[in-house]
């Protein structure tokens, strides 16, 4: 339906004064401000020689997270394959060692494809355990497809490579697992 | 005339031509550092320290991409508008002054007088390619008026509606702002009395600047310039938000294209030349151009470093205007120049030829031209606003809402 005329409000531009009719005074004025902006600290950052300071949220390469005793803490409960839009995550579930008291199974493997990844950070957020967690790591190169595939080990790997480096401290509450980790009770 | 040294004018030419071109290569850089700076970033800094080599990679790339001529365009006219473009700009400095310069001596009454004048004119040395042409100022100005050839045949070369539209608006503009930029400087010529640009330099090293007695002039011929040189805020038939870049679309970015932008800054320094030889005095700077007059080739550097800072400070206010003042609209573009900058050189040239005429002191050019300034914005004022604007009622708004509001909800 068109609008109709009294939907339509005129508005008038403002009136300009002498001072600005005139032109020159108001471009000189600006000229200043350019002027002015020329001597004012850059914002530029001279990538690679200055890496950027990153949010300690920010999305990045994935890692699996130890436990305090430096077991895998993931349970391969499938929350994070099953969130992930972009179908990266493939587990293989097992039954947990014996010596593993407090949990029932355990990711035989563990891979996502990183280059199909879309880094969300659904996974992330879809983990009951906190087990896979996204780093601070953007400068991720590969010779190869294949490469790129990350396993299990390398995704721990990245784990313990960044809490060394202390970029991505582990965030999680105290060590103790969620409750899909618990035992099944006993019959 | 003094007499032609093939030495003499063969050198002026190769230094005129590559300090001509090393400039604009480096005013390429220039450009670049200066809008990042005013943009808070720094500017290309990989190429060499500081990026100086910055131009020598984007010569070396200019010459080395590959030509491309795409089949729908007219091929004569698309490989000559660049051809056109540029050996216009590069003519137009043959008789710019880039250094210290000797006037040409008057008629004199008698054939002895004339011969002893011409003879120590010949005597001196003038840092110009052509010297003593007296048409001076006037062959710079045509040689400048065939560059729009070049933009008209680059756009219809083309066969594509955005180049098209963009060279006839580029025609219309440049064809709108000869009118003032001729009309301004004849109120100067009225006072030297000569074209010849080495005249005007002399009259005003012995009298005032030229900018102190007539400073609407200087300001209507730096607003034609801006728009001859197609600079914002004139720059609507190469803007990329707005004709996809107007007459140069088809030109890829080969040796063709750098033609053409070379073309465009060759005429910014040809410009900023003129103005600060005729507005601004040139070699002279308050008797500081006397300074180590007893050698010859220093007074002569002297003379061309204050024509260079000169020169250097106008292209530095055509690079700083391009980021500070917002687009022209095409018909605001075409109103400014016939609605207002026309009118004012005109009456601008009537108070010229008024003091003139009745030797009236220089300040009361100044006056004529200032008043002339201020009487154009009271014009302005009581005209209240443009005339292009929707002529319904302008609704008014319930009280304490400020302008510019639209929609209030109930």
């Amino acid at each position: 339906m068109p609008i109709t005329e009294n939907d339509v409000r005129w508005v008038a531009p403002p009136k300009l004064g002498l001072f600005e009719q005139l032109y020159l005074p108001v471009v000189v004025d600006g000229l200043t401000t350019t002027f002015g902006h020329m001597f004012h600290k850059t914002r530029t950052e001279q990538y690679p020689e200055q890496e950027p300071t990153l949010p300690p949220n920010y999305r990045g390469v994935h890692r699996l997270n130890r436990d305090a005793e430096g077991r895998v803490k993931c349970v391969a409960c499938y929350m994070c394959a099953t969130a992930c839009p972009a179908h990266c995550i493939d587990i293989v579930a097992a039954p947990a060692p014996a010596a593993w008291k407090d949990r029932e199974k355990y990711p035989e493997t563990f891979v996502i494809d990183e280059l199909r990844c879309i880094y969300c950070g659904m996974c992330e957020e879809a983990c009951p355990v906190d087990a896979i967690e996204l780093t601070t790591l953007y400068d991720l190169t590969g010779l190869s497809r294949e490469q790129m595939i990350f396993d299990k080990e390398k995704l721990l790997s990245v784990f313990d490579t960044t809490t060394k480096a202390g970029t991505d401290p582990v965030r999680t509450k105290g060590g103790a697992l969620g409750p899909a980790s618990e035992a099944p009770p006993a019959k | 005339m003094p007499e032609f040294n093939l030495i003499y004018t063969g050198l002026t030419i190769t230094a005129v031509i590559a300090g001509v071109m090393g400039f604009v290569a480096y005013l390429i850089l220039a450009e670049r550092k200066l809008a990042a700076w005013v943009q808070d970033r720094l500017g290309p800094n990989r190429v060499g320290p500081w990026g100086l080599l910055q131009p020598i990679a984007d010569g070396g790339k200019m010459f080395l991409k590959e030509e491309v001529i795409p089949g729908h365009v007219d091929k004569v006219f698309f490989v000559l508008a660049p051809i056109v473009s540029f050996s216009t700009a590069l003519l137009a400095i043959a008789v710019v002054p880039v250094g210290g310069t000797v006037a040409p001596p008057a008629p004199a009454a008698t054939v002895a007088e004339f011969q002893q004048a011409q003879a120590e004119y010949a005597s001196h040395y003038s840092a110009v390619i052509q010297p003593g042409l007296d048409i001076g100022l006037l062959y710079v100005f045509a040689v400048g008026s065939l560059a729009v050839y070049g933009v008209i045949l680059a756009g219809w070369s083309a066969n594509n509606k955005y180049s098209l539209i963009g060279s006839l608006r580029s025609s219309a503009q440049i064809i709108s702002y000869e009118i003032p930029l001729g009309m301004s400087i004849v109120g100067v010529l009225l006072f030297a009395g000569s074209l010849n640009l080495e005249t005007i330099v002399a009259w005003q090293a012995s009298h005032t600047w030229f900018v102190f007695y007539q400073p609407l002039a200087f300001l209507l011929f730096m607003v034609s310039v801006f728009a001859e040189c197609n600079r914002l805020p004139f720059d609507l038939p190469e803007a990329e938000q707005e004709l996809v870049g107007g007459y140069h679309t088809e030109y890829s970015s080969s040796m063709k294209l750098g033609l053409m932008l070379l073309a465009e800054y060759a005429h910014m320094i040809t410009t900023s030349f003129l103005m600060s030889l005729v507005f601004l005095g040139g070699w002279s700077f308050f008797g500081l151009e006397t300074l180590f007059a007893d050698s010859p080739v220093v007074n002569a550097l002297v003379k061309l470093a204050i024509l260079g800072g000169k020169m250097t400070a106008f292209v530095f206010l055509f690079l700083l205007v391009r980021w500070t003042i917002p687009r022209f609209r095409f018909d605001q573009l075409m109103a400014l120049a016939w609605k207002v900058m026309i009118p004012l050189a005109l009456l601008h040239l009537l108070g010229a030829m008024l003091v003139r005429h009745f030797q009236l002191p220089g300040i009361v050019m100044t006056a004529i031209s200032v008043g002339l300034f201020v009487a154009a914005g009271l014009v302005a004022v009581t005209q209240g606003g443009p005339n292009n604007a929707p002529r319904r009622p302008a609704r008014k708004l319930p009280e304490g809402v400020p302008a510019g509001v639209t929609y209030i909800a109930r």
